[in-house]
């Protein structure tokens, strides 16, 4: 019967302590560090006489249910060569996060694939490169054929096996993956 | 402890001067706990020098002895010694009561009758400590899946969720040491954490019936208890280790007992294990290596009328998830469904990278009875764990090694119980429950919370009651009542929060910004549930004289949502989906009827138990659409509540060819529909079939030879969720096709061991088993991994257990 007595003792004494415990704590605000809100893709040609063409999709809920915005300001001229460069965003922090430094100083891990749609005329090659030489994309050169329109997709493959010779081979997960309606003029 | 018995004999004898000596002597030798009759006990007359044994009734029967005191030494296999004075005046009936107990030694003898039996009207499934000893390296789930009608919801080889007649992960009930595991058990990625060396006896229960342990349990009941110490003055330990060549590792166990005639006793006990990256029969699963440590510590003093016992374990893993399961988007799974080997595949490591989870679970729980004499068993109990949860995915930057859920689940549970017999026929079991947990997610992780902070109080109050009607018939009835209390903090989105109309629904529990653009775009909610639910059971048994039982059983069960089903909101990575739930979801309330008929004779055994199960506003996840974001497009899962049916039948046969050779047969069949939809649900085992041929010569150094044979059939009832999306990495739309189930597959394993003496007290076993042994490539409908990669290849274990 002590026993029963020194047990019953204990298990007031726990549960009193539990509970005390303060629920009226309001929990920590999360800030999503990682996520990549925005990508806009500049391209910028290399003569004076055309303009800069810009591709931009946003999506500022995440994995919530509003789907991204997507823009393309200008069109392509036919016979002209852009540098184009990619800048990634996580505009959910103030100021806004510039995703592509991480990307890049990752440049081993990640890699940019471009493929071009059916109908659509242009060719692209990339102008930056990992520390192994191999190719990251977060800097590239278009160059725009004939007159045509169609499907640009910019993917960027988090830890995909390199060397390799393009999406199908490339393994790794999807970071991001945004298709764009370009016209060649 | 004979050569004692021996001295009092020597004293106490009483020359006996021989008379009128044809009196007898009869009567029984019986279990002082229980009162069960012991068969095979030895009597002997110390001054006669006759020598008797009880009949498998426990029934003995003295003839020619004089009207005179005697001392009769009485022995059992499993008891102490102990000599009696008998008074004899003609014939005389006399009811020895031994006090009975198992020797961890001789397992060959261990039955089911040191532990309690839970309920009486459905029928239950035990693994006794040598058959959970085969599984020594695996885990908990592995060795419930050998019982029919039990199957398992794995995530690779490693996270195996015990799935019983259909069901799994908060509808089934895992009690260790008389404690309800709290671990996270909704996810099904999330492992039971129990260290399956720690487990003594295992009780499976296929319904909802055990209401002491809670009204919730629709799927079923699991319960683990530690070896029962014996109450005589010993020091026993043993010692395990099994090599195993799939995953090259290593598990290691072992245990130590010490235990004082006074009823004191402590036991210690631990375990290692640590496996590489396990192999299908083609590559290497990369990234599935394991590395688990397990201690408990028991002590306690047990006395025939009160007792108490201290019990701590704790339980450490740390697992990697293949490394070709965690995905982008809808690109990705389509990517890996078209493949037929995982799209990553590395050389052997031990290494366990990211994506893996690492769990800690405390459990601590004292526990005291007191028996009164004409009245019963009261017990008392408190138990506290801590559940400690960490998921790792792949990430980027600085957080690169950081885990990305950090869960910790405090329990504190108290509990009375009383254990009344009312008279010979009338048992009564009643008690009361209370319960207050606390979840905390670690806001460092830089991820949205998956399952937010909530307090959570249980309260809970059953009785049951058991009437022997006759010798043949019994019935049992049982009510419990339980209330929930939950108060959660949960951020949602904006967009989904209004996306959802919860903005119109739930006004009254957001919690406005003191500064604005203080939550990030996010909404601030303090939801609160109460839930009040019935469960109760009636059933019946009818037991013939000649070895068949009948068992027909009515369980009512209600349950609960769980933290998942009430606020997922986001990206599951390794479905590569988008999970949903729902605020306003309501309990489930199950309705299911067992019957079982079992047969048993010495040539055969036979046991057949249909049951259906019908639960209303039974909470599943389908898919619902497709939404894109940055990272491509995702199939949404959302739940809903519907009304779901469950059928099956699980069946049981043995027939012994002779003492030395044996076969046994196992069949499960569930079936499971959504009536609402008119579909079938899914995820239900497939049918299957265990058949095995076993070989056992005692006298041959307890040689043990078996193979198995396991034929699992495909799953021809699933749901369609196939969807069509636009790949743009091949400028196509395309079908994603998840439904369609694995192939019919065939597994032959084999399984021997053998005993050797090296003295009086200690043995040594020697076992090789060899699972999946023509290497056959399958893959199983009830594995989420399947869609990346084939099951495990061949392996080969070599057990060594020292018992000393």
């Amino acid at each position: 019967m002590k026993n029963l007595k020194i047990l019953a003792t204990v298990i007031l004494a726990t549960l009193s302590f539990a509970s005390c415990s303060n629920d009226d704590d309001l929990p920590e605000v999360i800030h999503e560090e990682e996520i990549i809100t925005t990508m806009t893709v500049t391209l910028v040609p290399d003569n004076d006489g055309t303009s800069t063409v810009t591709l931009k999709t946003q999506d500022l809920d995440g994995d919530g249910p509003d789907e991204p915005t997507i823009e393309v300001i200008g069109k392509l001229v036919t016979g002209v060569t852009y540098n184009g460069t990619i800048l990634l965003e996580n505009e959910t922090e103030n100021p806004a996060e510039n995703i592509t430094e991480e990307v890049e100083e990752e440049s081993l891990d990640h890699q940019f694939f471009f493929t071009i749609g059916d109908g659509l005329d242009v060719t692209i090659a990339y102008s930056n490169f990992d520390s192994a030489d191999n190719p990251l994309g977060t800097a590239f050169t278009l160059t725009a054929g004939d007159a045509s329109s169609g499907l640009l997709t910019f993917t960027l493959r988090h830890e995909p096996t390199k060397p390799n010779t393009g999406l199908d081979d490339a393994g790794g997960e999807t970071d991001i993956q945004e298709s764009f309606e370009i016209v060649v003029e | 402890m004979r050569a004692y018995t021996f001295v009092i004999l020597l004293f106490c004898s009483i020359a006996s001067i021989s008379q009128n000596c044809n009196s007898t002597l009869f009567g029984s030798v019986v279990d002082l706990h229980d009162g069960s009759n012991l068969a095979g006990a030895v009597l002997i007359v110390e001054s006669t020098e006759q020598v008797v044994v009880t009949d498998l009734a426990g029934k003995f029967t003295i003839p020619n002895l004089c009207n005179d005191k005697y001392l009769i030494q009485v022995s059992h296999a499993e008891c102490r010694t102990i000599g009696f004075v008998v008074e004899v005046k003609g014939d005389t009936s006399k009811a020895f009561k031994l006090e009975h107990h198992l020797e961890e030694l001789n397992q060959v003898i261990v039955s089911g009758k040191a532990y309690k039996s839970t309920t009486k009207t459905i029928f239950e499934n035990t693994l006794s400590k040598s058959d959970l000893e085969r599984f020594s390296s695996g885990s908990i789930g592995d060795a419930l899946n050998s019982l029919s009608g039990v199957s398992s919801l794995n995530t690779g080889n490693l996270v195996v969720k015990p799935m019983i007649n259909g069901l799994h992960s908060s509808r089934v009930v895992l009690i260790n040491n008389g404690v309800r595991v709290q671990d996270q058990e909704w996810g099904a990625e999330h492992a039971p954490n129990i260290d399956i060396n720690s487990v003594g006896n295992l009780t499976l229960i296929k319904g909802a019936g055990a209401l002491q342990y809670g009204g919730d349990a629709i799927g079923g009941l699991i319960v683990a208890e530690a070896t029962k110490v014996p109450v005589k003055d010993s020091i026993y330990g043993k010692f395990s280790s099994t090599a195993v060549s799939n995953g090259r590792g290593v598990s290691m166990n072992s245990q130590l007992t010490k235990s004082y005639q006074s009823g004191w006793y402590t036991t210690v006990q631990g375990t290692l294990k640590r496996f590489g990256d396990f192999e299908a029969p083609a590559y290497v699963l990369s990234n599935t290596g394991s590395f688990e440590r397990n201690a408990s510590l028991q002590f306690g003093l047990n006395k025939f009328n009160h007792g108490f016992e201290v019990y701590y374990s704790i339980y450490r893993n740390k697992m990697g998830i293949l490394r070709a399961s965690h995905m982008g988007g809808s690109e990705d799974l389509f990517r890996a469904l078209q493949s037929d080997k995982p799209l990553v595949i590395n050389n052997f490591t031990y290494d366990i990278n990211t994506p893996k989870q690492d769990v800690t679970h405390h459990l601590a729980r004292v526990k005291g009875f007191r028996k009164f004499h004409d009245f019963g068993k009261l017990s008392i109990q408190y138990d506290y764990q801590r559940n400690k949860r960490l998921e790792f995915d792949i990430r980027r930057g600085e957080d690169k090694d950081d885990a990305s859920l950090d869960l910790q689940l405090d329990t504190h549970s108290v509990m009375l119980d009383l254990d009344a017999r009312l008279n010979d026929a009338t048992n009564v079991k009643s008690g009361v429950m209370a319960r207050y947990q606390n979840n905390f997610a670690d806001p460092d992780t830089g991820f949205l919370r998956l399952i937010p902070d909530y307090n959570k109080y249980d309260l809970g109050l059953y009785g049951i009651a058991t009437y022997k009607w006759s010798d043949n018939w019994l019935l049992e009835a049982g009510g419990r009542f339980d209330f929930v209390h939950m108060n959660a903090f949960k951020f949602y989105r904006n967009s989904f929060w209004e996306s959802r109309n919860y903005d119109k629904l739930f006004p009254e529990i957001v919690i406005p910004e003191t500064v604005d653009g203080q939550f990030n775009s996010q909404v601030l909610t303090n939801p609160k549930f109460d839930f009040y639910n019935i469960s109760a059971t009636i059933g019946v048994v009818y037991s013939s004289g000649a070895g068949s039982k009948f068992l027909l059983n009515y369980s009512l069960a209600s349950r609960a949502p769980n933290p998942s089903e009430l606020f997922s909101e986001g990206l599951h990575h390794s479905a590569s989906r988008i999970e949903l739930g729902d605020l306003r979801f309501k309990s489930e309330i199950d309705s299911k009827f067992t019957l079982t008929f079992q047969q048993e004779n010495e040539k055969w055994s036979f046991y057949i138990s249909p049951f259906i199960n019908t639960i209303n506003d039974f909470i599943l996840i389908e898919p619902i659409g497709i939404q894109k974001d940055l990272r491509g497009s995702f199939q949404v899962w959302e739940y809903r509540q519907t009304e779901a049916q469950l059928l099956g039948l699980d069946m049981d046969a043995s027939y012994v060819f002779s003492e030395k050779l044996r076969f046994q047969h196992q069949f499960s069949w569930v079936r499971g529909y959504d009536r609402t939809r008119k579909e079938p649900l899914i995820n239900m085992p497939p049918v299957n079939t265990k058949n095995e041929l076993v070989y056992q010569n005692k006298s041959f150094s307890n040689l043990r030879l078996a193979v198995q044979s396991e034929y699992v059939f495909r799953q021809n009832e699933y749901p369609d969720n196939d969807f069509q999306v636009f790949i743009p990495g091949l400028g196509a739309t395309k079908e994603v096709a998840i439904s369609a189930t694995p192939d019919a597959y065939h597994l032959l394993n084999f399984k021997s061991s053998m005993d050797f003496r090296i003295n009086k007290k200690s043995k040594v076993k020697i076992g090789i088993v060899v699972t999946n042994l023509l290497n056959t490539t399958y893959r199983n409908n009830l594995n989420r991994l399947r869609y990346y990669a084939d099951d495990l290849g061949r392996n080969v274990l070599l057990n060594v257990k020292f018992n000393y």
